[in-house]
């Protein structure tokens, strides 16, 4: 198992945003966690990268224990985010941006070469590279997030509300660009509001409701739940 | 020619020249703290002055050769901008300036209140040692060393911290660690230039390191252009020589220079260079010249 959540709380002030998560994320899977606003979706990646404490519970990649770590050694040990809407570095260019989400890595040359593949899968970021971050389109930005994210060549790679302030069809060939990546050989955790989106390209899911996980089964199966149709699908 | 002459041995002018460098040491060193790295500090005249009287008592007392008594000025400040900045960096936009505020008092407070520094009537009997051709050389020294920073894989960092802290860690940078750096520095360039602040005037008084010192450096920082090597210099040259030039007014000089902010803030909230890249500017000028002369 890569990563391993087991039974955390967080609380933000005097509010619970989780009550006792557990889930897991097998090597090579899509694993998408969906559910409403304000369920814990995204304090749940928060709490993955470092970036919120979880008070109780332990969360384990590749069997070592990343509650007490800085964010940024988490970083090094292979795990990479693309952070709710993007946070792109917007006064500097696009190849600075990728620059900067290979700044744990050491050598140039590498770096160069990630950039090249990186460009091969959004020509659009290569046409763009000298511009300003904050220049680009919705739909840029987050393949430049994305782009940055995988710099760090990660093990596992966590994607929160990629689909979101995207038109439709956009939405779509970003979806088909992370199954992509989960081809190559990343895994992903995903975090998504849009779940049919997020479902069909999934193996796994887990649903979470007010700081609970309430369901959690094969993506497909999920999609197909009476339940999580009625509450998640529109239906 | 004569008045050409005039001009550059005139030791008013000079004495101006002279301070308009020294504020730039100090202005080039905020500039990488709040400009690149994007943390405000409202205490930075504190530093000068931790600067200014550790070398001025090195000089005085262990008769240590000025060279090795600004390096020590600059080193003391860059020491103390680290123990403030361990546990205050923590602390991010106006709660950091509440601290860095509050420290610039206390260590004007504390240099009233000490023996060593001969208190609220000031230090006396300190060498003369600075002059123009020294100051200018920091200058350029100063300014290099800044370009090399701003373009380092060390500067890059700070300006993401700068962009977007939370979105910086997640790339794997150890922020408190960098911002801390970037204090030490910036700091440190602040002590260099209370050395030599010394070294000139011969005389310290903490009253001349108060918070109207420390906000009007952070105003040649700011209505040069943030984030700008050639905003800052800009900023420092003009908001220095303005009293100075403003002098035939008299008593409305201030007034008229408290206008002038006013209105710059209006027309150019970013700063004079605010939002201009000049070396990109002076390289599609250079490249356009070249397709003219082509065709």
């Amino acid at each position: 198992m890569l990563l391993n959540i087991d039974n955390i709380t967080v609380s933000y002030g005097g509010v619970r945003a989780l009550r006792g998560v557990s889930c897991q994320v097998e090597e090579g899977e899509i694993v998408a966690l969906i559910g409403a606003n304000g369920a814990g979706k995204s304090t749940t990646l928060k709490a993955i990268c470092g970036l919120v404490r979880p008070q109780s519970g332990t969360i384990t990649f590749d069997n070592k224990v990343l509650n007490k770590m800085p964010p940024h050694k988490i970083v090094s040990l292979g795990i990479s985010q693309v952070p709710e809407g993007r946070r792109v570095f917007t006064r500097l260019t696009v190849l600075e941006n990728l620059e900067m989400g290979g700044y744990t890595r050491k050598k140039a040359g590498e770096v160069k070469d990630s950039i090249k593949n990186i460009f091969k899968r959004f020509p659009r970021l290569e046409e763009r590279k000298n511009q300003l971050a904050g220049t680009l389109s919705g739909g840029e930005q987050q393949m430049l997030a994305i782009g940055r994210a995988l710099m760090s060549k990660p093990r596992l790679l966590l994607l929160d509300e990629p689909s979101m302030g995207l038109a439709p069809m956009l939405v779509q060939e970003i979806f088909t660009i992370i199954s992509e990546i989960n081809l190559a050989g990343t895994t992903i955790l995903l975090v998504e509001q849009n779940a049919n989106m997020a479902l069909s390209i999934a193996n796994w899911a887990y649903v979470l409701e007010t700081g609970e996980i309430v369901l959690s089964g094969p993506a497909a199966e999920l999609a197909n739940n009476p339940d999580v149709r009625k509450a998640y699908l529109g239906e | 020619m004569d008045a050409v002459l005039d001009v550059l041995t005139n030791p008013y002018y000079i004495q101006v020249m002279t301070m308009v460098g020294i504020s730039l040491i100090a202005a080039l060193g905020l500039h990488l703290i709040t400009g690149i790295t994007g943390q405000f500090s409202f205490g930075h005249a504190a530093f000068v002055s931790i600067g200014a009287y550790a070398s001025a008592l090195l000089t005085i007392h262990l008769h240590l050769p000025f060279i090795l008594s600004m390096l020590a000025g600059g080193l003391a400040a860059a020491l103390c901008g680290i123990l403030l900045g361990y546990p205050s960096l923590r602390l991010t936009g106006d709660y950091l300036g509440i601290t860095t505020l509050g420290f610039g008092e206390i260590v004007r407070v504390v240099f009233i209140n000490m023996k060593i520094t001969g208190g609220a009537s000031g230090l006396t009997g300190i060498p003369r040692e600075t002059n123009i051709f020294i100051v200018y050389v920091v200058v350029v020294l100063t300014i290099w060393g800044m370009y090399r920073i701003q373009n380092s894989r060390f500067g890059r960092a700070l300006t993401a911290i700068r962009e977007d802290e939370i979105a910086a860690e997640t790339m794997g940078i150890n922020t408190l660690l960098y911002k801390i750096k970037s204090f030490a520095i910036g700091t440190f360039f602040a002590g260099i230039s209370g050395s030599l602040f010394a070294h000139m005037m011969q005389y310290l008084n903490p009253a001349d390191f108060g918070f109207s010192r420390s906000f009007e450096i952070l105003n040649f920082v700011v209505l040069g252009g943030l984030g700008s090597i050639p905003g800052t210099i800009l900023g420092t040259v003009v908001l220095s020589l303005a009293p100075e030039f403003l002098r035939f007014v008299q008593e409305y000089r201030m007034l008229i220079y408290g206008a002038l902010m006013v209105f710059m803030m209006i027309f150019r909230p970013n700063g004079l260079l605010g939002g201009v890249d000049v070396v990109r500017l002076l390289r599609s000028c250079l490249a356009r010249l070249k397709v003219r002369r082509a065709s």
